[in-house]
């Protein structure tokens, strides 16, 4: 056939249609657009029906409802919970990332043995017959050398761990440093065993913070971010005493920079002056007042306390004034979370300081409340060994003092010991000198959820189930103005092989047999629970919440001066260098944070791997912004990078607690070092705790 | 039947004042909105936060320095003239983002997208971040994704929806229950986690929402600008590079004049003539 124009245009044209009208192009593109957007593996959430169910957050002592909402069962958010007592809807952003916990990296999946350098799984079975077995030797030849160390001491589950000790024989039950500890001691100090201190920041018009991180993390975070947002509105005020423009100074009305660790002589400076000037109010002091202002006009005059603080003298004097004459006012003790680093002295100092204003139960103020228990445990059955080891005094007064003498003592001081819901390998100060100890004890039982530093010093690790997978009473904390127990409920059936505590406590305890079964004879935790809390269990059990106190105490507590009359020295720094490295909370770091948590970190805390430090310029000679530098303390030494920051005062270099941590998580762990690293314990006598703050350091280029 | 007779239009409004910036807003919404996460964070650049909170200082030194917090969530601008033309959309070949004329909200179709990230140049807020790597989740922590909103995948852009998912759950049951949607009802993620209560979020179109009633916004445009359109008659409100005519939908509200200024560039001296006209004085309602 030949082919002419005509016949060629024709057969163009009818392609051209037959194209345009055929489904193979149309076809073609929209495979060709599915299959480039077909991605197998961006996963498919599946869908269903959303429900809610309540439960509280119990990562730290905020005790904060939390709302779970569900996906056909499966839980997919965290947000607070609007009926909460505590915290009436708001969250805080570790409790929000809480479902990241369940599936975090370094989770314990089974019960661990150790097995030279590594860990080896094994079953249930076998991990409570080889602890019980164990514990049953060192029983015979010394029930007391069994110790235990845990989180805090509040709730049911801690009471527990004591109880099992009691049982055992031993008294060496041991906690983390707390705020809580921090304000019953002061509070037994000044007024009485058996009590302590709840401050009313929701009703107070003017809140004098010496150094407390309200909005660090400071006591409970989310109820401290209500009553701040809540002053807002009320116009009350907010002074921040502190060497570090922090998120709450900034949020303040009134940034007062102090030289590190001077809190407390500003606190006895204001004393001072309202004693002098006669300001203060009438109150019940059965001891020591008199003495107590001889000696604090005397020693702590504006102008002396201006060459300590670095605040100047008529500043300090305005301010007694502007205090004393305030409605409801308040002074609240606690150098950044109020947790750790912390003196007796400060706290007292504070404190006298709200008892000479009187503000000692009055709304806005300071509540002085009895510790109130909600658990009642039975009594425990005590066979010899338990009796003879109750009679026996405890190896040290505090954690600290144990590390340090587990350290130098040659014979093992311990022979065995509990860890529950602490790192203290991570967490206290020079925590190489806390790993030494842990290696001199023979047999290390851990109830962590996660492989974390103190966790990879245990022999055996019976895995607890988080937050998220156990019930348990959550006892409020933190010098709130009210006392309320929440109740974690199961959200999720436990994603890995692990167990409530309390259950892997009662089947050790009916392993051991004898007088320790006796005194666990309970099916399970969740049935010792409803016994134990048998007075709140109804309103807990429905409600999820039940209030234990509230409102201010009657009546205005007595306040004991002798102890601040006796003028207790400040704890110093350690070493000679000319700078004070000082610890920085961070609310959006924790002891052990999430991935979402540490996404939000700022830049100007970690670069990299690299944790980053603040100076103020005129401090940093030589040191350029971003640039490398070496810090060194007497404890050690680390690589950081600089920030250039105008809110550190000079003289002071400020660095993140919370980061390098060594544990299998890579979105958490190496990254920077951890301060703790940098840090010595000083031991405040008298009180025990250890009250460094910050420790001595230089600087330099790297 | 109830018909959707008239046109929401969701705003925000942050108090900087009352924002700590405790980063509880972040994290709730990337739990809400699957947003994924990588071993370092720390390069803030490609790092994906469809709500992110800068720190903003006054700029003096010690001990004068003051510092506030800014959240920055998707501004959701309305586009010169509250025409619905904001920056990103005008610019998007794949129809990969979208004004929505019934709400407001600026969409993101994330199998539109192919990556070309004009929107990303276009977008005077760097609201808008490029998924540069597949997300990647420790083993089981996809079990806590959420279905209602997809997760991305390499090559896609991504921003804040105000929780679009959140309106079309309360949007559904009000239809349901043949009712209009309520104001608490539809909230993001963002302004229920804020333990502050420092964001307010609303209809501009409702007087009765609280977002309105605070921020009371012009209808009509500036006097000298008609760009502008939806300013704020409340003195201590201001939004970021108002005078762009973008007409953002998320304000900001400070006491401190200095935050107030840091919302936009001046040069010299013009911040003393244009700080007063800011409110009231220039408002025809």
């Amino acid at each position: 056939m030949k082919i002419d124009r005509r016949s060629f245009l024709g057969l163009g044209l009818g392609a051209a249609a037959g194209i345009a009208v055929s489904p193979v192009g149309v076809k073609l593109t929209d495979d060709s657009s599915i299959w480039t957007q077909n991605w197998p593996w961006t996963p498919v959430p599946e869908d269903g029906e959303i429900t809610y169910e309540n439960s509280v957050c119990s990562l730290c002592p905020g005790s904060c409802g939390i709302s779970v909402r569900k996906i056909k069962g499966r839980p997919v958010k965290i947000e607070g919970d609007e009926n909460c007592p505590i915290t009436g809807g708001g969250a805080c952003l570790h409790g929000i990332a809480g479902l990241q916990y369940l599936y975090d990296p370094a989770r314990v999946k089974t019960p661990l043995r150790k097995n030279g350098k590594r860990f080896e799984p094994i079953s249930w079975e076998e991990a409570i017959s080889t602890v019980a077995g164990k514990l049953g030797e060192i029983r015979e030849n010394g029930s007391d050398t069994l110790g235990l160390i845990t989180g805090g001491a509040q709730g049911s589950m801690t009471g527990m761990f004591r109880r099992f000790l009691d049982a055992f024989g031993s008294s060496n039950a041991f906690a983390m440093p707390s705020l809580d500890a921090n304000l019953e001691l002061t509070a037994q100090t000044l007024h009485g065993a058996g009590k302590t201190l709840g401050f009313d920041l929701e009703n107070s018009d003017f809140v004098l913070s010496f150094g407390a991180g309200l909005l660090e993390g400071w006591g409970s975070p989310v109820a401290c971010y209500k009553a701040n947002s809540s002053r807002k509105e009320r116009h009350g005020k907010l002074y921040q005493i502190e060497p570090r423009l922090s998120n709450t100074a900034a949020n303040a009305d009134k940034w007062i920079p102090c030289k590190p660790g001077t809190e407390a002589d500003l606190a006895l400076g204001i004393c001072a002056v309202l004693l002098s000037k006669n300001l203060f109010a009438p109150g019940v002091y059965p001891g020591g007042l008199n003495r107590f202002t001889a000696n604090v006009t005397k020693q702590y005059s504006p102008e002396n306390v201006e060459a300590i603080t670095g605040v100047k003298a008529a500043d300090i004097e305005k301010l007694a004034v502007e205090f004393a004459n305030a409605k409801n006012a308040v002074a609240i003790p606690g150098r950044g979370r109020g947790d750790q680093g912390q003196s007796l002295r400060e706290f007292a100092a504070v404190q006298t300081l709200n008892a000479l204003t009187g503000r000692l139960n009055k709304k806005g103020g300071v509540f002085i409340f009895d510790k109130e228990s909600y658990l009642s445990f039975p009594e425990a059955a005590m066979d010899e060994i338990a009796e003879a080891g109750a009679g026996k005094d405890k190896q040290a007064a505090s954690l600290d003092e144990l590390v340090t003498k587990i350290n130098a003592s040659d014979a093992p001081l311990l022979n065995a010991l509990f860890v529950y819901n602490a790192n203290p390998c991570y967490a206290l100060r020079d925590p190489k000198r806390v790993k030494d100890a842990f290696k001199k004890v023979p047999f290390v039982v851990s109830f962590s959820s996660y492989l974390d530093e103190t966790a990879m010093e245990a022999d055996v690790i019976l895995p607890a189930s988080t937050f998220l997978e156990r019930m348990e009473d959550v006892p409020s904390g933190g010098g709130l103005a009210k006392q309320v127990v929440g109740l974690a409920r199961p959200m999720v059936n436990p994603v890995f092989d692990t167990k409530n505590p309390g259950d892997a406590l009662i089947a050790l305890a009916q392993a051991m047999g004898g007088t320790i079964a006796e005194s666990f004879e309970w099916e399970t935790y969740e049935e010792a629970l409803e016994a134990i809390a048998e007075s709140v269990w109804e309103t807990l059990s429905e409600e999820g919440y039940a209030v234990v106190a509230e409102g201010n105490p009657e009546g205005i507590p007595t306040t004991n001066f002798a102890y601040m009359a006796d003028m207790p020295d400040a704890v110093q720094a350690q070493g000679d260098g000319k700078l004070i490295l000082m610890p920085i909370d961070n609310m959006r770091l924790t002891g052990a944070s999430s991935p979402f948590a540490v996404k939000t970190v700022s830049d100007k805390v970690i670069a990299g791997k690299d944790v980053v430090v603040e100076i103020n310029p005129a401090t940093a000679k030589g040191l350029k912004d971003g640039g490398d530098a070496v810090i060194t303390t007497p404890v050690g030494k680390a690589k950081v990078k600089v920030f250039l920051n105008e809110g550190m005062m000079p003289g002071v270099i400020g660095m993140a607690k919370g980061l390098g941590h060594t544990y299998d998580n890579p979105y958490v762990a190496g990254k920077g070092v951890n301060v703790n690293d940098l840090i010595a314990p000083v031991i405040e006598p008298g009180s025990g705790l250890d009250a460094a703050f910050g420790i001595t350091a230089s600087i330099s280029k790297a | 039947m109830i018909h959707n007779t008239k046109a929401h239009k969701f705003g925000m409004l942050i108090d900087l004042d009352k924002c700590t910036g405790c980063g509880s807003c972040m994290v709730s919404c990337m739990a809400e909105n699957n947003v994924p996460f990588k071993e370092d964070e720390s390069r803030k650049k490609d790092s994906i936060t469809w709500m992110r909170v800068y720190k903003l200082t006054n700029g003096k030194s010690f001990p004068d320095t003051e510092v506030v917090y800014m959240p920055r969530p998707c501004q959701h601008c309305s586009g010169i003239g509250d025409h619905g033309h904001s920056p990103c959309v005008s610019v998007c070949p794949a129809t990969a983002t979208d004004y929505g004329y019934d709400t407001g909200i600026v969409s993101q179709i994330y199998t539109r997208c192919f990556g070309c990230r004009y929107c990303m140049g276009a977008c005077p807020y760097h609201a808008r971040y490029f998924n540069w790597w597949d997300p990647k989740w420790p083993e089981g922590m996809e079990n806590y994704l959420s279905p209602n909103v997809s997760p991305r995948m390499r090559g896609v852009v991504e921003k804040c929806s105000f929780c679009y998912h959140r309106y079309q759950l309360a949007k559904d049951k009000a239809y349901a229950e043949e009712r209009e949607i309520e104001e608490m009802e539809y909230q993001t993620a963002c302004t229920t986690a804020c333990p502050a209560g420092a964001i307010t979020f609303g209809d501009l179109n409702n007087p009765a929402h609280k977002v309105t009633q605070i921020v009371k916004p012009d209808p009509h445009p500036v006097p000298g600008n008609p760009k502008v359109v939806g300013k704020s008659r409340n003195p201590k409100v201001f939004r970021l590079l108002e005078r762009l005519g973008t007409n953002t939908k998320v304000y900001y509200m400070s006491e401190r004049e200095w935050v107030r200024k840091a919302g936009d560039n001046y040069l010299d001296g013009e911040w003393d003539k244009v700080k007063n006209h800011h409110g009231a004085e220039t408002s025809h309602g």
